[in-house]
């Protein structure tokens, strides 16, 4: 057991960060806080992405020869962690570099790596990812969005929702049902299918903290050709889960240095706020609830830590990412109640701090069902962790 | 970076499982909790074979010289076995003597420590049962050469059992480190029967009880700081015992679970009792994690160790209970019985989350920790 990080980890740190260090853009400063659907902040975090890639830190965990780096899990960790430390504006293109380049990679054509990755590594194309809809959702193979033969190709018809980023997306990892008679597993394909076709329309769907992070997305008569099934055909569901161990293997080690710095302006701003006519943070319940808000989230660094070890040693994505995922949005929950009975009514202003605990309070109540809900997490630690018997 | 145990850190802890399984079975629990120390010679000639009261001690005074990592991964396995007895006080005491004790004193009681023909444990709880040290009140009177005892402590671990109760007493503002012969005259040893009957708890009386200068440890030093230091150190050892606790506690209910049948289908089916399993696991990887960084942060005098011990008593204090909550409950009637040994960690889990302090004590450790505006 050796917590210190190895000297080319170091190594591999301290350039990240003195890179970061001469690029992330001076006028940013912490910036950003809700609206993600505006074209001109589009365009700004795709510039961003650009750089990064110029600079060639995009796409760390892809091989060499598709233009990444070969990054370690915890170089990957690294690289997150010093995003968020330097408060860089976010990648717009994540979903493309951390689930379907991936997953292009592992199953896709010569003729889909050589056309996507490179746009996706520039962030030149967006990506987005079609698999939830109205009713498939924990139920994912529940699936229903119509892909009818024509000839070689596919027409589709149907509705996606929840969709991250689909409002600036130029591509989307579709999931849709190719044969309605198969058991439900069987039946689905992955296609990789243009944003801009005819047919395709997105609305944003605006979400209780105003902003709007996802959308819905419609399908009328969409034609897709042949060379766009991502895996084979009717194995779409091998596809998803490719990609869903993927985006679960990104153990939340950038966030943590987002919740990390909540955490210290809340511990700050419990000097400023009173109880009783004294500042709140003499108040011994006050302490007591920041002290378990810092031991919560030191334990969730122990345990990334713990996993990104795990993860290093066996190779391919475990059960690490649902422990994970539950862990931090139950945490993060709490926490911004903590937040809110520190700050009374100034945490429901939305000129207080820039209405950022308002805002917090309610986007994490999105934490515990977004990317898989806590009970599916449950339902996954208890049968694939523990071996309890299926419950469905 | 490498967050596991190594190789002879595993293998280690492996034949601590195997040791522990064939000298401390659940039978052999229950018989020593009926016992009036707990204590079985036998038994503890077993661990000291073993090297494990000495694994801290250094070389020179004839122990392993071993790391709190170690130590950890065998706490973890004694905690799994619900071990009775002396083992984690003399810990204590003699983490104590390590960091106060002059030579002399150091070879004096580790050696014998080590060598196991010496149990130990501190008498530093009052009637106030605090574990602040600015709490405590009992004066050691100055007099004849040494100090005077007179007055009471409680909630002494295994005081029946040790050999030397070394006694934490003030002098005006400082504090004094006073070892004390169990036998020695003026000493009275009362049992304080309380839930767990693996851990006995006693109060001891001094009725002027000399303690001669050069007995007196940390005479010229920081008692306080050793104090504190060794504290800290069982503490991790706890944390880590506290974590096999919980491992035993969630392998038997989720293999309860598995084979339990209702409505005619096994109850570990049904989502209600897998999610309590699921919390159970997460509570008790998340009590490892704690439980081996702090062990680790000691190990390597990290700046963050004082606060990675205070994150980890207060994490397991509450995770431990909830984790044996959840177990008994799982169980239904047979885990509430006295005939099943969930009892058994479902009462070590209480007297645990009190010993060094429970969470409630520690996250106030933890906000004065990170608080302060220096």
């Amino acid at each position: 057991m050796d917590l210190n990080l190895t000297p080319s980890e170091r190594e591999f740190r301290d350039e990240f960060r003195a890179w970061l260090g001469e690029n992330v853009p001076a006028e940013w400063a912490g910036g950003g806080g809700g609206s993600e659907d505006r074209a001109e902040y589009i365009e700004y975090l795709r510039a961003w992405q650009r750089k990064l890639y110029d600079g060639g830190w995009a796409g760390i965990s892809w091989p060499k020869e598709f233009g990444g780096r070969g990054a370690t899990l915890l170089e990957q960790a690294i690289f997150q962690e010093e995003l968020a430390r330097a408060n860089a504006p976010q990648l717009v293109g994540t979903i493309g570099l951390s689930l379907v380049g991936p997953t292009i990679i592992a199953l896709g054509t010569e003729g889909q790596k050589a056309r996507h990755l490179p746009q996706i590594l520039s962030g030149d194309e967006i990506w987005c990812q079609g698999f939830s809809e109205p009713n498939a959702g924990s139920d994912l193979a529940a699936l229903g969005t119509k892909a009818a033969r024509d000839g070689e190709d596919f027409i589709i018809n149907g509705q996606k929702i929840w969709t991250s980023f689909a409002q600036m997306a130029d591509w989307c990892l579709l999931l849709v049902r190719t044969d309605a008679e198969a058991p439900k597993h069987k039946g689905i394909t992955c296609l990789l299918a243009d944003m801009h076709a005819a047919g395709v329309t997105v609305r944003p769907l605006r979400q209780m903290s105003g902003d709007s992070g996802f959308n819905e997305v419609f399908f009328s008569d969409v034609r897709i050709g042949p060379s766009q099934v991502l895996g084979e055909v009717n194995k779409g569901w091998t596809t998803a889960i490719t990609a869903l161990m993927n985006e679960r293997a990104n153990l939340g080690t950038g966030i943590q240095v987002v919740f990390k710095r909540q955490l210290e302006a809340l511990i700050a701003r419990s000097k400023t706020v009173e109880r009783d006519g004294r500042p709140a943070s003499e108040d011994p319940l006050v302490r007591q609830k920041l002290a378990q808000a810092y031991l919560e989230l030191e334990i969730l660094r122990l345990n990334t830590n713990r996993a990104l070890t795990s993860l290093s040693k066996a190779g391919a994505p475990g059960a690490e990412g649902s422990i994970q995922k539950l862990y931090w949005s139950e945490m993060n929950q709490r926490t911004q109640q903590y937040a809110q009975e520190i700050l009374g009514p100034y945490g429901q202003l939305k000129e207080f701090d820039k209405g950022a605990w308002e805002y917090a309070y309610l986007r994490t109540r999105g934490n515990t069902i977004e990317a898989g809900t806590s009970e599916i997490q449950r339902n996954i630690i208890a049968e694939r962790v523990l071996g309890l018997p299926k419950s469905y | 970076m490498d967050f596991d145990l190594s190789k002879p850190q595993k293998l280690l802890k492996e034949s601590a499982r195997a040791l522990l399984a064939r000298e401390c079975g659940a039978g052999r629990v229950r018989e020593l909790m009926e016992t009036e120390t707990a204590h079985d010679e036998g038994l503890w000639r077993a661990l000291a074979e073993q090297g494990w009261t000495g694994l801290l001690v250094p070389e020179a005074q004839g122990g392993l010289g071993l790391g709190l990592v170690e130590m950890a991964a065998v706490a973890e396995e004694m905690g799994r076995a619900c071990l009775p007895g002396a083992f984690l006080s003399t810990l204590f005491a003699a983490a104590l003597v390590e960091r106060a004790g002059s030579a002399e004193q150091r070879a004096k009681y580790l050696e014998p420590i080590a060598a196991g023909e010496l149990k130990a444990t501190v008498a530093l709880l009052e009637e106030s049962a605090s574990w602040d040290a600015d709490a405590l009140k009992l004066e050691a009177s100055r007099g004849g050469g040494g100090f005077n005892l007179k007055g009471r402590k409680l909630f002494v671990p295994d005081a029946g059992v040790a050999d030397v109760l070394v006694c934490v007493a003030r002098d005006g503002d400082s504090l004094v480190l006073l070892p004390v012969a169990r036998g020695a005259e003026g000493v009275t040893v009362k049992p304080m029967p309380s839930m767990d009957a693996t851990r006995k708890l006693y109060e001891v009386r001094f009725e002027g009880v000399s303690v001669a200068e050069s007995y007196v440890l940390g005479a010229d030093g920081d008692a306080r700081g050793a104090l504190q230091g060794a504290s800290e150190v069982a503490t991790a050892v706890l944390c880590a015992e506290m974590v096999g606790g919980m491992q035993w506690v969630l392998d038997t209910t989720v293999e309860y679970a598995k084979t339990r049948q209702q409505f005619g289908r096994p109850v570990g089916s049904f989502q209600a009792v897998q999610h309590m399993c699921a919390d159970m696991l997460l509570m008790t990887e998340s009590a490892r994690s704690a439980a081996y960084y702090a062990a680790w942060a000691l190990t390597e005098r990290d700046p963050s160790a004082r606060a990675a011990v205070s994150v980890a008593k207060a994490y397991c204090s509450d995770a431990y209970r909830e984790v044996a909550n959840r177990g008994v409950q799982v169980h239904g009637g047979i885990g509430f019985t006295w005939e099943h040994d969930l009892q058994l960690y479902y009462k070590r889990s209480k007297s645990s989350e009190t010993l060094f302090g429970d969470a409630t004590f520690h996250r106030e450790r933890i906000a004065r920790l990170v608080m302060s505006d220096e």
